[in-house]
């Protein structure tokens, strides 16, 4: 999607006509700082996670006896076949944390997308049949809405047992309510509208109505809260990680490393930081990228 | 009015019920039999086993056994906790006071530096703290929060030697509790220094704990008194004369704090969510760290009673936030 994004700015300098939408969007996203520099970091680690092969110094679970606990190379007694320093078995903490990147992702990504599928189909749903279907639909998302998210989501890995494929499922349930709403009040707000009763009138059927109607003009708050929602995702199962529920060791999950690196608060710094300094950064980049996706598509909350 | 109170509160009534069915199939969905689930990994032998399942109602229909779990909760009785052979209610109601204490001064904390800084990055719109401010609160957003954690202790604990690691006093006081706030507790106790030990056990919790809410607050802040600055009045005021602080005290701030307002109130559900980090990094024993052990001892029960009254509590605070937006604005209360 960036490479058909950066494209576009040589298109909008033609003089005739409105600009393409995308290249308006383009420049609207570009203006923002924040959400340029989130772009780059998270290319950043959409490539790290991609070449972890190629990239990291070590395996990620290669122990060496040799260098326990060993500290990152500026301080003394450290060196670059380490960088970023050993853990408490000998692992390089920077390959790692580049491994790391794989599942973070993979973990964000397949949660939102898991979500947004499901929420905007119930949500359209709820829309567009109404009725009891639709307050039922809605109430259980009240219901997933009122308990604390973390929670829910313990709750549900209790049910079926720790690890990460769990975990990610628990996640998905517990952001889905977010999906819905916005689904749901697009279409509520949509399907009055002139072109959705013309469509009705030539005699669209109601999948037409809802997925080639209704659907694209819902498409930039869902566009928004998705990429809010990978950071979201990502944090989510981090937090599961910590608390041992989430990803099972020896697996470079970044909140798992997090847990095992706790006991080593008191004497190794650079066990505790770096993996939490790479959760930040992630979710940071995509919470700049959504507001700035948000402000470039929303001409209503534009500054 | 009533008609507005009534209506809202109604509401809440399908939520709770859904919640109760939430907690109820719970330990219904766990994988196995749920007697020898209850029982551990010690098992049970066949009489005690048929014994309990008469007694939990498991030989009878589910929808009986969802009336029975109805009745039950309804004269305050949520089974007992498997590991303590405890009342499930009496655990939750002493651990409760020590999670209230750590939220409530991590609001505090969140609100006394986020109104501030709200207000001031809105008067000073597009300069360097308005800047400051915003790319804080969004990195604050962002923070996973055990990390947070593990960091300030680090810093404040292990490097400085400021603040202890964890727990909520230190082990040579012994307080009587009166309130369960040990805050107060050990200002009514004689015993000297107890309330410096429980206040610097409660900072560096309160100010993790704190930290996404403060970010929600100083952004919200800022954004509602952008808004109202722009308004009519606003320019009447200045047009009047008034003096500035009088304008920005009284005619904008109190306008601006009521999105704000609502805002904290819907911060609950996310301070549950941190409390249950924040408690399992410092040790604080409180309903967080309670529910965490549950989970690592398959303590269902206790798992069980937790989720419903965490619900409960998270519902009757949004309901109570709803009902105070009510009374302060006109337009939501006449609505529909």
């Amino acid at each position: 999607m960036s490479a058909e994004l950066l494209d576009t700015p040589a298109a909008s300098a033609a003089p005739a006509g409105p600009p393409h939408p995308l290249a308006e969007f383009w420049t609207s996203f570009r203006a923002n700082r924040g959400a340029v520099i989130g772009l780059a970091l998270i290319v950043a680690v959409f490539l790290m996670a991609v070449f972890a092969d190629v990239i990291a110094p070590h395996p990620p679970n290669l122990t060496n006896d040799a260098a326990f606990l060993k500290p990152p190379f500026w301080q003394a007694g450290g060196s670059l076949t380490y960088p970023l320093g050993t853990d408490a078995i000998g692992r390089d903490i920077l390959s790692r944390l580049i491994h790391g990147a794989r599942l973070s992702l993979s973990i964000g990504v397949a949660v939102v997308a898991v979500s947004i599928l499901v929420g905007t189909m119930l949500g359209l749903v709820a829309g567009f049949v109404g009725g009891a279907t639709g307050i039922v639909i809605m109430r259980v998302m009240d219901i997933i809405l009122t308990l604390p998210s973390l929670l829910l989501a313990i709750v549900i890995v209790a049910i079926l047992g720790p690890g990460l494929m769990n975990a990610m499922l628990a996640v998905a349930v517990v952001v889905l309510p977010h999906y819905v709403r916005i689904a749901r009040a697009a279409v509520i707000a949509e399907k009055s509208k002139d072109y959705v009763t013309a469509a009705r009138v030539s005699g669209a059927g109601p999948l037409r109505l809802m997925l080639s109607e209704v659907l694209p003009n819902c498409a930039a708050p869902l566009i928004v809260q998705a990429s809010l929602g990978v950071s979201t995702a990502i944090l989510d199962a981090a937090a599961l990680g910590f608390l041992g529920l989430g990803a099972q060791p020896p697996s470079p999950e970044w909140g798992t490393m997090l847990a095992d690196a706790r006991e080593f608060v008191l004497r190794a710094w650079w066990v505790v930081t770096f993996p939490g300094l790479i959760i930040l950064v992630t979710v940071l980049a995509f919470n700049l990228v959504g507001d700035g996706l948000r402000d470039a598509l929303d001409p209503k909350l534009k500054r | 009015m009533l008609r507005f109170l009534l209506t809202r509160a109604s509401l809440v009534i399908p939520t709770f019920l859904g919640i109760t069915l939430v907690a109820f199939f719970l330990i219904r969905l766990v994988p196995g039999d749920p007697i020898e689930t209850m029982a551990g990994e010690r098992g049970i032998d066949p009489a005690r086993h048929a014994e309990l399942r008469a007694e939990y109602g498991f030989d009878k229909p589910l929808l009986a056994q969802y009336g029975i779990y109805l009745e039950r909760l309804a004269h305050g009785d949520l089974g007992r906790s498997i590991s303590t052979k405890e009342p499930v209610i009496a655990e939750f109601a002493s651990l409760f006071p020590a999670t209230i204490e750590l939220g409530i001064c991590a609001i505090l904390f969140a609100l006394l530096v986020g109104l501030p800084a709200g207000i001031l990055a809105a008067l000073r719109r597009n300069s360097v703290f308005d800047h400051g401010v915003m790319g804080l609160s969004l990195t604050g957003y962002s923070m996973p929060i055990f990390w947070w954690g593990l960091l300030l202790i680090l810093l404040f604990s292990v490097q400085l030697g400021w603040t202890p690691v964890s727990g909520r006093i230190d082990v040579q006081y012994f307080i009587e509790p009166v309130t369960g706030f040990l805050l107060i507790d050990t200002l009514l106790s004689d015993e000297s220094g107890a309330f410096a030990s429980a206040l610097s056990h409660l900072v560096l919790p309160a100010v993790v704990l704190g930290t996404v809410p403060l970010a929600v607050i100083a952004r919200m802040t800022r954004s509602a008194m952008l808004e109202v600055l722009g308004e009519d009045y606003m320019r009447t005021a200045r047009a009047k004369g008034l003096p500035a602080w009088r304008i920005v005290g009284l005619h904008a701030l109190r306008n601006a704090l009521i999105p704000v307002v609502t805002v904290i109130g819907l911060q609950v559900g996310v301070l549950f969510t941190g409390a249950i980090l924040t408690e399992t990094i410092f040790s604080w024993p409180g309903i967080g760290k309670w529910l965490i052990e549950a989970i690592g001892r398959r303590d269902y029960p206790v798992l069980q009673g937790g989720i419903l009254l965490i619900g409960a509590v998270v519902m009757a605070v949004n309901l109570l936030v709803d009902l105070a937006y009510g009374l302060v604005n006109p337009r939501i209360r006449h609505a529909r």
